[in-house]
């Protein structure tokens, strides 16, 4: 898409350092009632599915043959609460996560990359644990773990994105049309990070409007989109453009160059978020959550966004969930800043049920969505409407976080 | 630079040398009507024949609706008039079959009436109500009673009047077009709109009122019908520009002061310079003249309207409440664009709509704007069809040509989509007497 973020990249080493804050706040040592994870490349088993509250150790030992790391995600499957990577092969480390009463997943992903690995719930009973009285703490705990959930989404894009080209490149354009959506989910759920990029996004993800008003070369996501829905005589792009304008089906030698610059493009973005000074601040999380609806606002709600797939309920679910996620992330910090900050909390979190729900009468991200050409004008004011209803609170968590 | 006409003595200054505009007791049709009956077209209607009371009829505008401006004179009014407070806007494609002599009817009718409507008479020697109670009134009506409320009427001609897209010489007039008469390039953020793009021939009327603005280009397109369409039109409720010391800068739908730095009708010397076709320019028939472009700019203002304020601020350039730069002072301040924030940051960023809009930053290349909010319903999701009707007048399109490919990088794009524009050649005044675009078929 098209919008440019206003979030800059906190690339310089004055940024948060984004230490597991998790690892220092151990009040019982290692080792006793500590839970095992007996990670191998191909499976991460935790000894005990439930914990007390509080702070809870693992004990990590890797016997694959290749790095790997331990992810605590919250019940969306999402959102990182808890993470310890470079875990290296042979190596035993224990790792100590602060744990609230609740549903959790834990997960492995070996090489860093690629899919959760060993998904399984894991269950925190008891009461909440007073929070840590270091407010600090928690801000950082928020970017961490923020930091934590942009690298987990940039490490299942690679390997999506591989296949994905690997199949329009060699001209098996079914698997690919398969895999078109479920592969930029992993980029819609965190596409402001990659905007704060510079150029990117551009290269990544431009429609051919945008490509073409802003005189660069259009390669990325949608132009192999329109290999692989091709336009018929007549059709007109989202501008109202004639679609055969400056356009004509890639060539073998295209589709090669295409491929292989997304799959470049995309390594790209996971080498800057994985780089060792790759940060942000607490206000780009929740200025990210914004973003993202504004993403929905503009360009999934009106179509534009997927012009031939039609596939735009993944991306718009997608954005919604990043939205959610970084909302997640901060709205206990949001909730702690008084009547105020928890009342709205409480009403972002009614209307993100609400549009969550409103979006499941078309489909899951899972069992897939209805093709958006399908949804009516009137269906689409109703997620408009509710779009609009969930923007409205949202816009107003950064100035509650940072007070 | 020109004397202005005697016959504009109390009214606008055509040449820009005062801009100051003339309250005077005001002339309302139904008066005029009475008193004066079936004046020719392009009679100057001077202060005396009205009735003094006018000034208290108009019941919608907010300053002066008894200014009147001259139709006639040295340039068209209505681009460095001071900025009235609505506008009609309409774009009109001539006939399929229309000849030469059509095209010259129409717009020696379309000046006849624009000179009796500018002087707050009614369209036609019987009017609204003075003619057989069998025929259908010659003036619609509904200004009775209003006065002049600063209307002006602006006429342009769109490339398309001169020849056709296929290259046919629809009027006989393909050598007289101007080179720099062409279809704007396509720029960034492009999403036109065939409704609301194009055109053979342009009305600008603007009026204080704005059912004295709707009325004079009701009555234009029904004195065109057989001969020229509307193709499409707008409606702008709340000048967004000052074209005048005397104005205060308004505000747009952004909720931001919009043309602090425009060319004001006072600067005569930028006036001459950037806005008048020079004599030698060419082609000799647009001396006096000038370049109107319209562009439609859909806000996408639900977006907008809950982005941060800093944000807000940092994409124009400057602060909301006052309108001054970012880099200091009060809205008249000139910018500094070297000025830096304590983090090494500039003041004012560098995508900033103010920095690249800035002369400085496209070889000096200044702009008449004269545009226009606009909010046209809603759209099929629920949200506000709104933004700005912009409208500017130049010297040539490649002032405006550089200013929007500079706009490219503009943050301001992310909440604004082009939908609409087009191009027209502005002809000089008229005589008095005469006919808008006489130059042109000289």
């Amino acid at each position: 898409m098209t919008l440019r973020s206003r979030i800059p990249a906190a690339l310089s080493g004055a940024a948060i350092v984004a230490i597991a804050l998790t690892g220092c706040v151990a009040n019982n040592p290692a080792g006793s009632d500590a839970l095992s994870v007996a990670i191998a490349d191909n499976a991460c088993d935790v000894s005990v599915s439930t914990s007390a509250a509080g702070a809870v150790t693992f004990e990590l030992n890797n016997t694959g043959s290749d790095v790997n790391e331990f992810e605590i995600l919250a019940e969306d499957k999402l959102r990182i609460v808890g993470e310890k990577e470079n875990v290296t092969p042979g190596q035993t480390v224990s790792y100590v996560a602060q744990l609230e009463p609740g549903t959790y997943y834990t997960a492995c992903k070996f090489q860093q990359v690629g899919s959760p690995i060993g998904l399984a719930e894991f269950t925190v009973t008891g009461e909440s644990q007073a929070l840590s009285g270091d407010e600090q703490a928690r801000l950082d705990e928020a970017v961490t773990n923020y930091v934590s959930y942009i690298k987990s989404q940039a490490g299942e894009l690679v390997p999506a994105v591989a296949a994905f080209a690997e199949a329009y490149k060699n001209g098996d354009d079914d698997t690919a049309r398969e895999l078109f959506a479920t592969t930029r989910v992993f980029y819609e759920r965190i596409e402001p990070t990659a905007e704060a990029f510079g150029d990117l996004d551009p290269k990544i993800d431009y429609r051919e409007v945008d490509a073409v008003a802003e005189g660069l070369d259009w390669t990325g996501f949608h132009r192999i989109e329109k290999d692989l829905w091709p336009p018929a005589a007549g059709d007109l792009n989202s501008d109202g453009t004639d679609a055969f304008l400056d356009w004509a089906p890639s060539t073998t030698q295209e589709r090669t160059a295409y491929a292989d610059g997304l799959v470049a493009d995309v390594q790209d973005l996971y080498d800057l978020v994985y780089a060792s000074d790759f940060s942000v601040t607490l206000g780009d999380i929740s200025n990210g959550a914004i973003a993202l609806l504004d993403e929905v606002a503009v360009g999934k709600i009106s179509g534009e966004e997927d012009w031939w797939s039609h596939s735009d309920l993944y991306d718009f679910a997608a954005n919604v969930q990043g939205a959610e996620v970084a909302f997640g992330n901060v709205k206990a910090i949001a909730a702690a800043s008084g009547d105020d900050g928890a009342a709205l909390v409480t009403e972002i979190q009614g209307e993100f049920d609400a549009l969550d729900a409103a979006l499941a009468e078309y489909g899951s991200l899972d069992a897939g969505f209805v093709s958006y050409d399908t949804v009516t004008d009137a269906q689409r004011k109703v997620l408009s409407d509710q779009v609009n209803a969930l923007a409205e609170p949202l816009s107003n968590l950064t100035s509650t976080v940072l007070g | 630079m020109t004397k202005k006409p005697d016959t504009a003595a109390e009214t606008e200054a055509v040449d820009g040398t005062t801009a100051e505009p003339v309250s005077k007791p005001g002339v309302s049709r139904r008066g005029l009507f009475g008193l004066i009956g079936v004046g020719a077209a392009g009679v100057a209607v001077g202060a005396g024949g009205g009735v003094g009371a006018a000034a208290a009829v108009g019941s919608f505008g907010t300053q002066g609706t008894s200014r009147t401006y001259d139709f006639f004179g040295t340039h068209q009014a209505g681009i460095v008039t001071p900025s009235q407070d609505r506008l009609h806007f309409a774009v009109y494609d001539m006939a399929a079959g229309a000849s030469p002599d059509d095209l010259i009817a129409l717009l020696q009718e379309w000046s006849a009436a624009a000179a009796r409507m500018t002087q707050g008479l009614e369209v036609g020697e019987t009017g609204a109500t003075g003619g057989s109670l069998l025929a259908p009134p010659q003036d619609t009506g509904e200004a009775i009673g209003l006065p002049a409320s600063g209307l002006t009427i602006t006429i342009g001609f769109g490339p398309s009047l001169f020849t056709a897209a296929d290259g046919t010489d629809r009027f006989g007039l393909a050598a007289s077009k101007p080179a720099l008469l062409e279809p704007l390039p396509r720029f960034s953020g492009d999403a036109l709109l065939p409704g609301a793009t194009g055109g053979d021939l342009c009305i600008q009327a603007c009026a204080d009122d704005p059912q004295v603005a709707v009325h004079a280009i009701r009555n234009l397109s029904r004195i065109a019908f057989g001969r020229a369409a509307i193709r499409w039109s707008e409606l702008g409720f709340g000048r967004t520009s000052s074209t005048s010391t005397t104005q205060a800068t308004a505000r747009n739908l952004f909720g931001f002061k919009d043309g602090t730095q425009n060319v004001k009708a006072e600067e005569t010397k930028a006036v001459d310079e950037h806005i008048w076709v020079g004599s030698d320019d060419g082609p000799a028939w647009m001396a006096g003249g000038s370049y109107l472009v319209a562009r439609k700019i859909r806000m996408i203002i639900e977006t907008w309207d809950r982005t941060q304020l800093q944000e807000q601020e940092n994409v124009i350039g400057r602060d909301k409440g006052e309108g001054a730069p970012l880099s200091g002072g009060t809205e008249f301040t000139a910018i500094d664009f070297g000025a830096k924030l304590a983090t090494g940051d500039p003041a004012v960023p560098a995508d900033a709509h103010v920095r690249l809009a800035h002369p400085d930053n496209n070889g000096g290349a200044r702009l008449l704007r004269r545009g226009y909010n606009y909010v046209a319903g809603n759209d099929e999701l629920g949200r506000l069809d709104a933004g700005l009707f912009f409208i500017s007048f130049q010297r040539s399109p490649e002032q405006f040509i550089t200013v929007q490919r500079s706009l490219s990088s503009d943050a301001l794009n992310e909440y604004i989509k082009h939908v609409g524009s087009a191009l027209f050649a502005v002809p000089p005044g008229a005589r008095a007497g005469g006919w808008v675009g006489e130059t042109l078929f000289a």
